[in-house]
């Protein structure tokens, strides 16, 4: 078992364009960080000094990871992660 | 190029025109690789300003599941500019984030007139786009 993560269009250039990879951690940011060693560059456009990117949204199953706990927040084997683009401009 | 209908291109523009002096914005669904805009979901701006948007991201993820449960992608990705032409800003290059998207910008600055422009936003490059509406 492990966490399943979706990865929108833009990110899949570092993983070989799989739309869907999986991960292992016991918080949100561990498992950044070890998708980050299977997929080197991903960890970076998730995070940025040590925080969520502003224009990334992270969702723990359906919710978004910055009404949880941020990169607190525990995650466990079978749960979703996805990762959308916010859309934003001016 | 972008192919839109009329009926979509004017719920486009009566969306900006409903939200004006607030900024609108919003999707267009179609079949994934079809380049075929069809399905209108207009989207709440989280931030209710006239000068800048972002679509609220709990509303994002339904929006983005229910594609994807579809096999649909967002064929247009819309919003307005209300006091200034229809371009995008250096915010809207610098997010914008779904390659294969039309990015749509309306602007409703003039009351009498609405302009409609596409473009393609990749990489920090904007390439403008003829919009066709077949009658």
């Amino acid at each position: 078992m492990a966490i399943e993560v979706r990865i929108p269009t833009i990110l899949r250039t570092y993983t070989d364009g799989a739309k869907q990879v999986e991960g292992t951690g016991a918080t949100l940011g561990e498992l950044i960080d070890d998708l980050e060693a299977r997929h080197a560059g991903l960890g970076a456009r998730l995070i940025d000094g040590g925080a969520l990117r502003r224009f990334v949204n992270v969702y723990l199953n359906d919710e978004d990871v910055r009404f949880l706990s941020g990169l607190e927040t525990p995650v466990k084997d079978g749960d979703t992660v996805t990762v959308l683009p916010a859309v934003a401009g001016g | 190029m972008l192919t839109i209908s009329k009926d979509l291109h004017d719920k486009i523009v009566a969306h900006a025109r409903k939200d004006h002096p607030d900024e609108a914005c919003g999707v267009i669904a179609g079949p994934a690789g079809s380049d075929r805009p069809e399905r209108f979901i207009p989207m709440e701006n989280a931030e209710r300003s006239p000068t800048f948007y972002r679509f609220d991201s709990q509303e994002q993820f339904r929006v983005w599941r229910e594609m994807d449960d579809r096999d649909e992608e967002p064929v247009v990705i819309y919003h307005s500019h209300t006091a200034t032409e229809a371009y995008p800003s250096r915010t809207d290059i610098s997010y914008a984030s779904e390659p294969n998207a039309h990015y749509v910008l309306v602007s409703t600055r003039s009351d009498d007139e609405t302009e409609f422009r596409s473009y393609r936003i990749l990489d920090g490059e904007v390439t403008e786009e003829p919009v066709h509406v077949p009658e």
